[in-house]
């Protein structure tokens, strides 16, 4: 149990996706204009992630690792389809979001409107497929471990997200070079975020 | 001969723009901000970053030409899961090959070469320009984009690598003129993941000063 916490708590400060991966980063810049957009996408992120890791891990410990077919047969047991990973993490990935799409276009028509082309998009958000292929590399034990992890990386990319938009709410007001305007101190201010998201690295958990 | 006259060149002005342009005034990470997903994270060393580029030049050059020859019978609504589908195989064929005959490179990039899938550039690529284009000059609009690319991966893995580790290639280049006898100290914070956004936020700069016409809001 305590195993499970630490994970948790590593994926949203230590190993977070945004400032120690670049995990995101193509909607994580474009979609940071208001608080709002971003808490909206922010939770379809987590909400995703919290989904597919835990499906992918599945696949993974059932399907895709040397010896996992040893459930259907003998004869399986040196089957090693591990080559396969990134085509099934990506139609898991892609069915979920279709899936996540529809009940927001269902039950919250303002947010799916103002998500607009990026909820489609999460997708090929690097962020899930990253979850997932860290969530491999890394072995996790037992699918609570998985899902907490999917879970605290999505928390993670919420808050850097959130983080960026509000300093970015607030830029406006300030007199910013004109050639550094838009996307130039918007990378310049994540770089900074992340350096102060390093501090966390001195916590041994 | 009337045909003739008609058929464009390979090699004309306009195919040749589609290879130059990404490189310069519409690079996909300066300029059209795609792509910064996976491309951060392997610019520490030199070595990881040119595998990178050129694995990333290579899929969206030969992932555009087979949207590009699919493109008629690739339905609408489902065209997001087939081009993902594309893109998964070619990058499977790029980790199997980068494990066989560069295995260190691979350990390095980890992760990253799977996320090729969900570089932006690619997908970006395929939805603007090979699902309405021809094999050609898509296949060149896929090499400028690459190449564009990795370009600014180049750039930013050579200055992270020089003033972090004083090195270029691994080859000890501050060592050799003799800089650290005289004090210099080789800065650790161009190694951490931060700065490289940082760097890339300054060759954006650069780049927009020089040509004015890219300043937006």
């Amino acid at each position: 149990m305590q195993e499970i916490f630490n994970i948790f708590i590593k994926s949203i400060f230590i190993d977070n996706m945004v400032f120690a991966y670049f995990l995101g980063m193509c909607s994580f810049i474009a979609v940071s204009k208001t608080v709002n957009t971003s808490i909206g996408l922010g939770i379809a992120v987590v909400f995703v992630l919290g989904i597919t890791a835990p499906v992918n891990y599945l696949m993974d410990e059932f399907l895709l690792k040397p010896g996992s077919l040893a459930w259907i047969s003998e004869d399986l047991a040196d089957v090693d389809l591990s080559f396969l990973s990134f085509i099934m993490f990506i139609a898991v990935i892609a069915s979920m979001t279709q899936l996540v799409e529809m009940i927001v276009e269902k039950f919250s028509p303002a947010l799916y409107s103002s998500l607009g082309i990026f909820l489609p998009l999460i997708a090929v958000n690097c962020a899930i497929l990253g979850g997932s292929l860290f969530m491999q590399e890394r072995e996790y034990q037992s699918l609570g471990e998985a899902t907490s992890f999917a879970l605290g990386s999505g928390i993670g990319w919420f808050l850097a997200i959130v983080g960026i938009s509000a300093i970015r709410e607030k830029l406006h007001y300030s007199n910013v070079p004109a050639p550094l305007k838009g996307i130039g101190i918007t990378f310049i201010i994540t770089g900074l975020m992340g350096i102060a998201f390093m501090s966390f690295l001195g916590i041994k958990l | 001969m009337a045909e003739q006259v008609q058929k464009e060149s390979m090699f004309s002005t306009k195919n040749i723009k589609l290879l130059t342009d990404p490189i310069g005034r519409d690079n996909p990470i300066t300029v059209q901000v795609l792509g910064i997903c996976s491309a951060l994270a392997v610019t520490a060393k030199l070595e990881p970053a040119i595998v990178m580029a050129i694995s990333v030049t290579l899929v969206t050059a030969f992932g555009n030409v087979i949207i590009s020859l699919l493109r008629n019978s690739i339905p609408q609504r489902i065209r997001i899961i087939v081009q993902l589908v594309v893109i998964a195989a070619l990058v499977i064929i790029v980790d199997q090959i980068l494990k066989a005959y560069s295995y260190e490179v691979s350990k390095q990039l980890s992760v990253f070469v799977g996320l090729i899938i969900t570089n932006c550039i690619i997908m970006g690529r395929f939805e603007a320009f090979s699902m309405m284009n021809k094999p050609w000059p898509s296949f060149l609009d896929g090499m400028g984009n690459g190449i564009g690319y990795g370009m600014i991966l180049v750039i930013v893995a050579f200055f992270r690598e020089l003033l972090g580790s004083g090195t270029i290639f691994g080859w000890e280049v501050i060592k050799s003129i003799g800089l650290y006898e005289i004090g210099y100290i080789n800065n650790g914070l161009m190694i951490l993941p931060p700065m490289a956004l940082i760097v890339v936020g300054i060759i954006i700069w650069v780049q927009r000063s020089k040509n004015p016409g890219l300043i937006k809001d």
